[in-house]
């Protein structure tokens, strides 16, 4: 990886995270209604809006506005919550932070359960066990997390059985257990169509490198299949897998979005949600803003990851 | 064509997708035609009731017949998402196949704005596009579409820099033809066939989308029989009827299941050598 890459690539993503910013800023410029008038109400006075318009800089050109959101924005001021009056980044980033939590472990299950399903349908390809997990992602990747979430809810948060809670949120270090207590429903939901993706892609890149020369030479060279499968076939395959999972995590954030929403727990996807719900501007900005942040981001180090992995890549 | 159908329905994917889809869609058109009852007919006497002879769904909280609200909401669901998909496809194709012809700067900055748009998850910015536009089932329609249209522009556009450098598009170039001409008329076509395998698979998740965003309380409104909207509505008495909820869930996954499944027969169909 030469430094002239590194530095185009960082270059591209400043480029990027500046066109994310401007598509968000002129989306919520869009909406109807201006935010002093969501402050005060239909009734407000003249007087009064033109005062509220004035300490929110509402009056000035629009250039002039972005350019003090994006200033801000960089040095971490989102602006104060037209909802609730208090700063919007003491409200999003303890949720940012819970929901990381929340992605995290999803990741983490899915990489667990993924990895080993699409390598064991490969191996035993066209056999009864590949169809299973075949078939088993079909449904998997056609379930909306919605749809998962609720029946999740009706069967494993059943107030009759009482296996798990339906909603909320407990700190891991209040309360260890009983925190991945509630995590559990929300993780297993937003992770069932990462699972049912992944597999299928390690499937098909595992069915790829099992027929390529150097795996039937180093089977000919009489190495046990595991060794075939775990040194040499593995590895490879997993590299691609790299990329397919720094794009899925856009599925991720949407599904966070959603499943936060239905077990009310307290990210940064409901809060985006309960955002829109009252049309908080400042609130919608940053929300939107921090997520597709993220998404560049973590594509931007898989393409790192991917390029310091494999040493064949020769980035110019 | 008819050789792609017959590969088609011999693969396991395709017969099945294939099925699915005709029946679903067979089910979205001629659904109010068949629908024993009115999805909006209250009928205070049958609240909460499982499936039955008379409501072969079972029956919601104003006692309305569940099926008749599923046949009805066919419409509004996999309709609409066919009609989304179509115009990101078409945005999407016209936005790609331009930029792989006229290459260059003007590629390279579409390309990268396109990248730069797609750095925003998809149900992110359909959720945006609707806040700003107003929450409707045609709002949500048309936030898929735009959400839609840079994904498709990439991938047709990498298939018609393939297309470019063919003899007939060199030809065309040479008679002098507009860059329009060109586009539409010798490029678009070819291009045709890998997008419709891309906009099969999209169909599954615009519908998987389009439910998502009325499930929020985006898309289609009360008293719609939208099936994202029925989950949402279906989820305050999930513990009194579960079929409120089972059906609209099973649909919208069946759905997405068979145009996952038709997308994927199409592709080995399309693609003989794989």
């Amino acid at each position: 990886m030469s430094l002239s890459y590194l530095v185009k690539r960082v270059g591209f993503i400043l480029f990027t995270l500046l066109a994310v910013s401007v598509i968000v800023f002129g989306i919520t410029q869009v909406l109807p209604g201006d935010a002093a008038q969501m402050m005060l109400g239909e009734n407000a006075t003249d007087d009064a809006l033109a005062a509220v318009r004035d300490r929110l800089g509402l009056d000035r050109s629009i250039f002039t506005q972005y350019w003090d959101w994006l200033t801000g924005t960089l040095g971490g001021d989102f602006g104060i919550s037209l909802r609730t009056g208090l700063p919007v980044s003491e409200m999003m980033l303890p949720a940012l932070q819970r929901s990381l939590l929340l992605a995290l472990l999803a990741i983490v299950l899915m990489l667990v359960l993924a990895i080993p399903m699409g390598i064991i349908a490969a191996m035993q390809r066209g056999k009864p066990t590949d169809v299973v997990i075949g078939l088993g992602s079909y449904i998997g990747v056609s379930l909306p997390e919605f749809v998962t979430a609720t029946l999740v809810l009706l069967i494993l948060a059943n107030p009759t059985l009482g296996l798990f809670p339906a909603t909320g949120y407990v700190p891991l270090t209040e309360d260890f257990w009983e925190g991945l207590h509630h995590l559990a429903l929300p993780v297993l939901t937003v992770s069932v169509i990462l699972i049912a993706h992944v597999s299928r892609m390690v499937r098909s890149e595992m069915i790829d490198v099992l027929h390529t020369d150097y795996v039937r030479a180093a089977r000919m060279k009489g190495l046990t299949r595991r060794r075939v499968i775990f040194r040499h076939a593995l590895p490879n395959a997993l590299l691609p897998t790299i990329t397919i999972v720094a794009l899925d995590v856009g599925y991720l954030l949407g599904g966070i979005i959603v499943v936060e929403e239905i077990f009310a727990f307290p990210g940064i996807g409901r809060q985006l949600i309960v955002a829109i719900q009252s049309r908080d501007l400042p609130s919608i900005q940053a929300g939107a803003l921090i997520m597709a942040a993220t998404y560049a981001t973590v594509n931007f180090l898989a393409d790192l990851a991917y390029a310091a992995l494999d040493r064949r890549i020769q980035y110019a | 064509m008819p050789e792609t159908i017959r590969r088609l329905i011999r693969t396991p994917q395709g017969a099945i997708g294939s099925v699915i889809v005709i029946i679903v869609l067979l089910a979205a058109i001629f659904g109010p035609l068949v629908a024993p009852d009115n999805p909006e007919t209250f009928n205070y006497g049958n609240r909460f009731e499982g499936p039955s002879a008379q409501f072969l769904f079972g029956t919601d909280q104003f006692g309305r017949d569940l099926f008749s609200r599923i046949l009805y909401g066919a419409q509004s669901t996999v309709l609409m998402a066919i009609f989304a998909t179509f115009i990101g496809t078409g945005i999407g194709a016209v936005i790609g196949t331009g930029s792989a012809y006229l290459g260059g700067r003007f590629d390279e900055l579409v390309m990268r704005l396109v990248d730069a748009v797609m750095a925003i998850p998809n149900l992110l910015f359909a959720l945006l596009i609707v806040t700003a536009l107003g929450a409707s089932g045609v709002n949500a329609l048309v936030a898929i579409g735009i959400a839609f249209a840079p994904g498709m522009a990439r991938i047709a556009r990498s298939v018609a820099l393939t297309v470019r450098e063919q003899d007939y598009v060199k030809a065309a170039i040479a008679r002098g033809e507009s860059a329009g001409y060109i586009i539409m008329r010798e490029m678009l076509p070819n291009v045709i066939a890998p997008i419709v395998v891309e906009m099969t698979i999209r169909v599954a998740f615009a519908i998987m989308l389009l439910a998502t965003l009325s499930f929020l309380g985006l898309g289609a409104q009360p008293p719609s029989s939208e099936w994202g909207l029925m989950v949402s509505e279906a989820r305050s008495y999930m513990f009194r009827n579960a079929w409120m909820m089972i059906w609209p869930g099973v649909c919208i996954a069946l759905v997405a299941i068979g145009f996952n499944l038709l997308g994927d027969g199409l592709r080995d169909a399309l693609n003989p050598k794989t």
